[in-house]
C-alpha cells in the first residue's frame, strides 16, 4: 500500500505543479485561471465532449504504445510521426483500389498499414545494427523524408491519374464503405442516452483496446517481451543470457512501426481516404503520452485521456474566451517535463529507501549474531 | 593519401574544398545547363543556411563534450527564434540577438536541471523540451502578437562587405573588390572559386562572422584552457575528475547552458535574418541537423563547420533552384562522390561500404541520365537524405566522449 501511494506521488506532484505554473501563465496575461478550468471541466462533463475526447485519445494511445515498445529497450523511435503518415497514405491507396466484403477489406487495410509502418521503422533498425547510425537522428530524418518527400510525391502522382480534378477529390481516391471501421455509438448508447450533435465514437477504439491488451500480454506473458525488457534494463546481462541484441533492436523497431501504422485508421475510417490535410503531430504527442504514462499499458490510458481532454478543451476555451487556447499546449508540455523529473526524483528516493532497509536488516542480523 | 593526411587540418580542408569546387565546375561545364552550382548567390545562401545549423551543432559540442546528450537543441533553437524575434521587435537588432541567446540558455538550464541534478534520461528530457518549447512560443505569440505562429517582421543588424576581398568601405573610402575582378575575368575554374568565395565575404551578417570565428575560439577553449580540460573530463571520465576535486556538476551545467545559448543564437539568426520574422515550424529540424553535423564532425568544431556548410549548400541550392536543373546536376556530382567513397572503401577492404556506395551511385547516375530535371519534392528532402547517407558511411569511424549519456552522481564512481 505504501509503495502504491509512493508511486502515485510523482504524477500527482507533476499535475499540481502544472496547475500552478499554467495558472501563473494565465494570470500573467490577464485571464482568470479558475474560470478557464471551470469551463474546461464543465465542457468535459457532456457526453458529446466525452466522445470527442475518446476519439482523440484513441490514436494517441496507439501512438504511445508504438513509442513505448521502443522505449522499453532504450530504443528511441522518434519516427512514429513519419511511420504513421506514410502507412496511412499507402493503406488508403491500397484500400481504394480493391472492393471486398468488410470482413476481408478492413483486415487488408490494417495489414497494409502495419506492414508499411513496420517497413519504414525497420529501415532505422537495420541502419542502427549494420551501420551504427543513431536511431534518434535517423528516425527524425526519415520523418522529414516521409512527410516532405514520399507523401508529397505519391500524392502528386496519384492525383495526376484522377480523371476529374476538383478540390473535393484532393487526397487519395475514396475507399468503399466496406473498408471503413464503423462507429460504435450503438454499443455506448446501451449504457447512456443517445449521442447527439452527430458525433460518432470511432470503432478504432476497440482496436486500441486490443493493442493495449496485446502490449500488456507481450510484456508479462511472452518470451519476446521478457527479452525486450531485459535488453532495456541491462543489455550486457541480456546478451550474456542469450538474447541476440541486434535481432532484438530490429524486431523492436519493426513491431513499434507496425503499431504506429494503426494510428491513421481513426482518420481513415472517418474521412474514407487520405485527406490532403491529414492530422499531423500524433506521433510526437504519442511519445509524450508514453513518457507520461511510464510506458505502462494502464498508465498510458490515463495520460492519453489527459492529453485528449486538454486538446479537446482548446475548442471550448476559444469559444468562451476565458483564456487563449494555446494554454493547453503549455499544460501538456509542463506536465510532461514535470512528470519525467518527478519520476527521476521518486526513483532516487526509492533507491535510498531500499538501501536504508537493507542496511537496517543487515544491522539487525549482525546484532543477533553478536 | 598518406601525404595528404599528414598535412595540418587548415591546409587539408581548403584542399578538399578546392577539389569539390573543381568537381562542381567540371559537371557544370560539360554536362549541365545550370550555372547555379558555383554562383555567388549559392554560396551566400549556403552560409546563411549553414550558420544556424553550425551554431546548433557547436552547442551540441559543448553539451556532449561535458557528457550530456542534447536532443533538446531543436527546442532551444525554437526558444531562441521566439525570444530573438521578440527582443528584436522591442529593443532593436543587437539586443534581440542577446535575448535570443538568453532564451536558448534558459532551455539549456532546464535540460541541465533535469539531466544533471535529477538524472533524468538525457533523451527523454530532450524530447520533453522539444515538446514544451514550441508550446511556450505558441502561447506567447498568441498573447502578444494575436497569432500562435507568426510575429511582425523583425530587425537585423546591417550586413557588411569585407575589406579588399569584398569591396567593403572604411568611412567614405571604398576598398578594391579583388574577388569581383577575378570573377569578372571568367577564367575557367578560378572565376568559379572566386564567385563562391565572394558569397562568403560580401553582404555578410555579423553573426556569420562571429560563427566562423567561433571555430578557432572553441578549439582553443576546449583543448588549450583549464576550462576545456575540465569540461572534457566531465564527459570522458567524470568519476576520475571528481577525485581530483573538480566540481563535475558545475561543468556539466556550464556545458549545457552554453549549448542552449549557442542554439538560441542560431534560432535568433533564423527569425531575424533568414526569415525576417518568427514563424512556427521555421526551425525545419535544424537543431537535429546540427546534431548530425556534430556527429559528422566527430565532436570537433572544424568538423561541425564542414558538416554545416555541406548541409547548408544543399539547402541554399534548393532555395534558388526553382526549375530543378541545379538539383539535377547535383545528381551527377553525387554519382562521382559515391564512386569516390566506393573506391576509398575498396582500398580499406570494406566491401559492404563499397557495394552500398556503388549501388547508390548507379541509382543516382541512372536517374541523372533518364531525366532532364528533378521534381521539387526531391530537392526538399535532399538535405535529410544527405544527413542519412553521411551517417551511414561515417558513423563507425567516429569517437564520441566516453561517458556521453551516462548519469553522474556526486560520491559515486
Amino acid at each position: 500500500m505504501r509503495k502504491f501511494l509512493f508511486s502515485l506521488s510523482a504524477p500527482v506532484g507533476a499535475f499540481v505543479l502544472t496547475l500552478v505554473i499554467s495558472s501563473i501563465a494565465l494570470w500573467a496575461f490577464g485571464s482568470n485561471p479558475f474560470a478557464a478550468y471551470g469551463d474546461m471541466l464543465g465542457h468535459a462533463s457532456k457526453l458529446e465532449t466525452q466522445v470527442d475526447i475518446l476519439n482523440r485519445a484513441t490514436p494517441l494511445y496507439i501512438s504511445a504504445v508504438a513509442a513505448a515498445i521502443g522505449f522499453r529497450m532504450n530504443l528511441f523511435n522518434i519516427g512514429v510521426e513519419g511511420q504513421y503518415l506514410f502507412a496511412f497514405l499507402i493503406a488508403a491507396q491500397v484500400g481504394s483500389l480493391v472492393s471486398l466484403p468488410a470482413v476481408l477489406h478492413i483486415p487488408l487495410i490494417m495489414i497494409v498499414a502495419m506492414a508499411t509502418g513496420a517497413f519504414y521503422a525497420g529501415i532505422a533498425g537495420v541502419l542502427k545494427v549494420t551501420r551504427g547510425v543513431n536511431e534518434v537522428i535517423s528516425t527524425i530524418m526519415l520523418n522529414s523524408i516521409a512527410v516532405a518527400g514520399l507523401i508529397a510525391w505519391l500524392q502528386q502522382r496519384w492525383q495526376a491519374e484522377q480523371e476529374e480534378f476538383t478540390s473535393t477529390t484532393l487526397g487519395t481516391n475514396p475507399i468503399d464503405e466496406s473498408g471503413l471501421i464503423p462507429h460504435i455509438n450503438g454499443i455506448v448508447e446501451i449504457f447512456t442516452r443517445e449521442i447527439g450533435q452527430g458525433k460518432e465514437l470511432t470503432g478504432v477504439l476497440l482496436v486500441a483496446i486490443c493493442v493495449g491488451v496485446a502490449y500488456h500480454l507481450l510484456l508479462t506473458r511472452m518470451r519476446f517481451g521478457f527479452d525486450l525488457r531485459a535488453s532495456g534494463l541491462n543489455p550486457f546481462a541480456a546478451r550474456a543470457g542469450g538474447v541476440p541484441p541486434k535481432r532484438m533492436i530490429v524486431a523492436a523497431m519493426v513491431l513499434s512501426g507496425a503499431v504506429a501504422g494503426l494510428i491513421g485508421l481513426v482518420e481513415l475510417s472517418e474521412k474514407g481516404k487520405f485527406p490532403p490535410n491529414a492530422i499531423q503531430g500524433l506521433g510526437f504527442a504519442g511519445i509524450a503520452v508514453a513518457l507520461l504514462g511510464r510506458n505502462h499499458p494502464g498508465g498510458m490510458v490515463f495520460s492519453a485521456l489527459l492529453f485528449a481532454f486538454l486538446d479537446v478543451s482548446a475548442g471550448i476555451l476559444q469559444n468562451t474566451e476565458a483564456a487563449t487556447k494555446e494554454i493547453v499546449n503549455i499544460m501538456q508540455g509542463i506536465v510532461l517535463l514535470a512528470a519525467v523529473v518527478a519520476y527521476g526524483i521518486s526513483k532516487r528516493f526509492q533507491e535510498r529507501e531500499e538501501a536504508r532497509e537493507t542496511a537496517e536488516a543487515l544491522r539487525a542480523e549482525q546484532g543477533v549474531m553478536a | 593519401m598518406k601525404a595528404l593526411n599528414d598535412l595540418p587540418a587548415w591546409i587539408r580542408w581548403p584542399l578538399y574544398a578546392l577539389a569539390g569546387i573543381m568537381l562542381l565546375t567540371l559537371v557544370q561545364t560539360f554536362f549541365s545547363d545550370t550555372e547555379r552550382l558555383t554562383q555567388v548567390s549559392t554560396s551566400r545562401e549556403m552560409l546563411r543556411w549553414a550558420v544556424p545549423i553550425f551554431l546548433a551543432g557547436l552547442g551540441g559540442l559543448f553539451s556532449e563534450r561535458a557528457g550530456v546528450v542534447n536532443i533538446g537543441l531543436e527546442g532551444m533553437l525554437i526558444l531562441g527564434m521566439w525570444f530573438g524575434a521578440w527582443g528584436s521587435i522591442n529593443y532593436g537588432p543587437w539586443i534581440g540577438l542577446l535575448i535570443g541567446v538568453l532564451g536558448g540558455a534558459l532551455g539549456g538550464l532546464l535540460h541541465a536541471v533535469a539531466t544533471v541534478t535529477f538524472n533524468v534520461d538525457h533523451i527523454i528530457s530532450g524530447v520533453a523540451i522539444n515538446i514544451l518549447a514550441p508550446a511556450i512560443t505558441r502561447y506567447l505569440s498568441d498573447e502578444l502578437w494575436a497569432s500562435p505562429t507568426t510575429s511582425p517582421s523583425t530587425e537585423t543588424p546591417d550586413k557588411i562587405d569585407l575589406l579588399f576581398l569584398g569591396g567593403g568601405n572604411i568611412g567614405e573610402w571604398e576598398s578594391p573588390d579583388l574577388l569581383l575582378s577575378i570573377a569578372e575575368r571568367e577564367w575557367w575554374f578560378i572565376s568559379d572559386v572566386s564567385q563562391l568565395l565572394r558569397g562568403l565575404v560580401t553582404n555578410v551578417h555579423w553573426v556569420s562572422i562571429m560563427a566562423l570565428a567561433l571555430v578557432p575560439v572553441t578549439t582553443w577553449l576546449i583543448w588549450r584552457t583549464r576550462f576545456g580540460l575540465r569540461l572534457r573530463i566531465a564527459g570522458e571520465n567524470p568519476g576520475a575528475g571528481a577525485t581530483q576535486g573538480i566540481d563535475i556538476i558545475r561543468y556539466k551545467y556550464l556545458g549545457v547552458i552554453i549549448s542552449g545559448g549557442l542554439a538560441g543564437l542560431g534560432g535568433a539568426f533564423i527569425s531575424t535574418e533568414l526569415s525576417g520574422l518568427f514563424q512556427g515550424g521555421n526551425s525545419a529540424g535544424r537543431g537535429f541537423i546540427g546534431l548530425a553535423a556534430l556527429i559528422f564532425g566527430n565532436w570537433r568544431p572544424g568538423g561541425v563547420l564542414v558538416g554545416a556548410l555541406l548541409f547548408g549548400y544543399v539547402f541554399g541550392l534548393d532555395l534558388k533552384d526553382l526549375d530543378g536543373t541545379a538539383s539535377h546536376a547535383l545528381l551527377l556530382v553525387n554519382t562521382v562522390i559515391l564512386a569516390g567513397v566506393g573506391a576509398w572503401a575498396l582500398t580499406k577492404r570494406r566491401t559492404t561500404d563499397a557495394i552500398l556506395a556503388g549501388l547508390l551511385g548507379v541509382g543516382a547516375f541512372v536517374w541523372w541520365i533518364s531525366a532532364e530535371t528533378v521534381p521539387d519534392w526531391w530537392s526538399n528532402i535532399l538535405p535529410y537524405v544527405l544527413v542519412l547517407l553521411v551517417l551511414v558511411f561515417f558513423s563507425q569511424r567516429l569517437r564520441m566522449p566516453a561517458a556521453l549519456g551516462q548519469p553522474f552522481r556526486k560520491g559515486e564512481t
